[in-house]
């Protein structure tokens, strides 16, 4: 528990920060501290609920199952799948690692896993819809004909220059 | 919008896992817990970072970096895009305006598609779950792809 609070470390000296400006410099310190309430406002809506989705997901899906579809060898399939993945969800990007990393921990191929991420990242239909909508069509679909294979790339390169680093290889289980 | 849905999912998924087998149901929510716990410290870090970084910086400065035109404004921007994380109903808009001003949409599609695929602030996070190799190979590439993208748009939109 000291350790979780060491790890608080930097949230806990801005807070402080912020706190000890208030009296001299009032703008700023409530301006910072109202933009951080209303970020954490929007992370704690959706972070409790994605845990609990993926403790079930650790529970009840046998890795089997993923290592089948989005494991080494799922070829096509399984960047397909990754890909459908990524876009079904519709969350900031934070809220992709814990996703990603019980994924990865039950046997998905590295590759399928920073394709996942980036998808997430970068290719979501609300998304998709609030771009046309801001920059047009034409800038909305040529961004996104680019960036599919372009996450792809980024995927499989990923995986290639990671398995040329053997030693840094290490799958951290989440329990 | 979209919490609501993800805990309409999640409740039911819950109550189903229940009816199912309460102890593992139990199982799954202790994971859960962990999870949370493990997230918090560096998520409460990232929030109060961005919460201080967005009150320092002058609401018009963002805006006067795509005054630099050519290669080094091209550069800038995407720099930008991938110190800062913001939320797309918040970068949308502001790209939209700045199209309007007059910005190259080259600029535009580098500094969203940075904005969006690599974040300074969220890298501690990424660091603790993929180990920092994996970390820094996903987001340089990330980043070359950006380029690339605005590169090419910048071409194919003229």
């Amino acid at each position: 528990m000291t350790t979780w609070f060491k790890r608080c470390g930097v949230a806990l000296a801005i807070l402080a920060l912020d706190l000890g400006l208030l009296p001299f410099r009032r703008p700023l310190a409530a301006a910072a501290l109202t933009r951080s309430a209303g970020f954490f406002w929007e992370v704690a809506l959706v972070l409790p609920t994605i845990t609990v989705l993926i403790g079930l997901f650790e529970v009840w899906v046998p890795r089997r199952l993923v290592e089948a579809h989005v494991g080494p060898g799922s070829g096509a399939h399984g960047v397909l799948l990754a890909m459908l993945l990524g876009t079904a969800a519709a969350g900031p990007l934070y809220a992709a690692f814990p996703v990603a990393l019980s994924l990865r921990g039950k046997g998905a191929r590295t590759a399928n896993v920073v394709i996942f991420l980036g998808t997430w990242a970068a290719i979501k239909l609300p998304m998709v819809l609030l771009e046309t909508s801001f920059l047009g069509f034409r800038f909305a679909m040529l961004r996104l004909a680019l960036t599919v294979p372009g996450v792809l790339g980024v995927g499989f390169l990923t995986e290639r220059l990671l398995a040329a680093d053997q030693a840094c290889l290490g799958v951290r289980p989440l329990r | 919008m979209f919490p609501i849905l993800l805990l309409t999912c999640s409740l039911t998924a819950l109550a189903l896992s229940c009816r199912r087998d309460p102890d593992r149901t139990r199982q799954a929510l202790r994971v859960s817990r962990k999870a949370l716990l493990g997230m918090l410290p560096g998520l409460a870090g990232m929030v109060m970072v961005i919460g201080l970084a967005l009150a320092l910086i002058p609401p018009g400065a963002l805006a006067d970096l795509f005054r630099f035109h050519g290669l080094a404004g091209f550069a800038l921007v995407s720099g930008a895009g991938a110190l800062l994380t913001m939320p797309a109903p918040i970068a949308f808009p502001l790209a939209g305006s700045l199209l309007k001003q007059g910005v190259s949409p080259a600029a535009l599609a580098a500094f969203i598609t940075t904005l969006t695929m690599v974040g300074t602030v969220t890298a501690p996070m990424e660091v603790k779950s993929f180990g920092k190799r994996f970390t820094a190979i996903r987001q340089g590439l990330s980043f070359g792809l950006a380029i690339l993208v605005g590169g090419l748009m910048g071409v194919l939109l003229k």
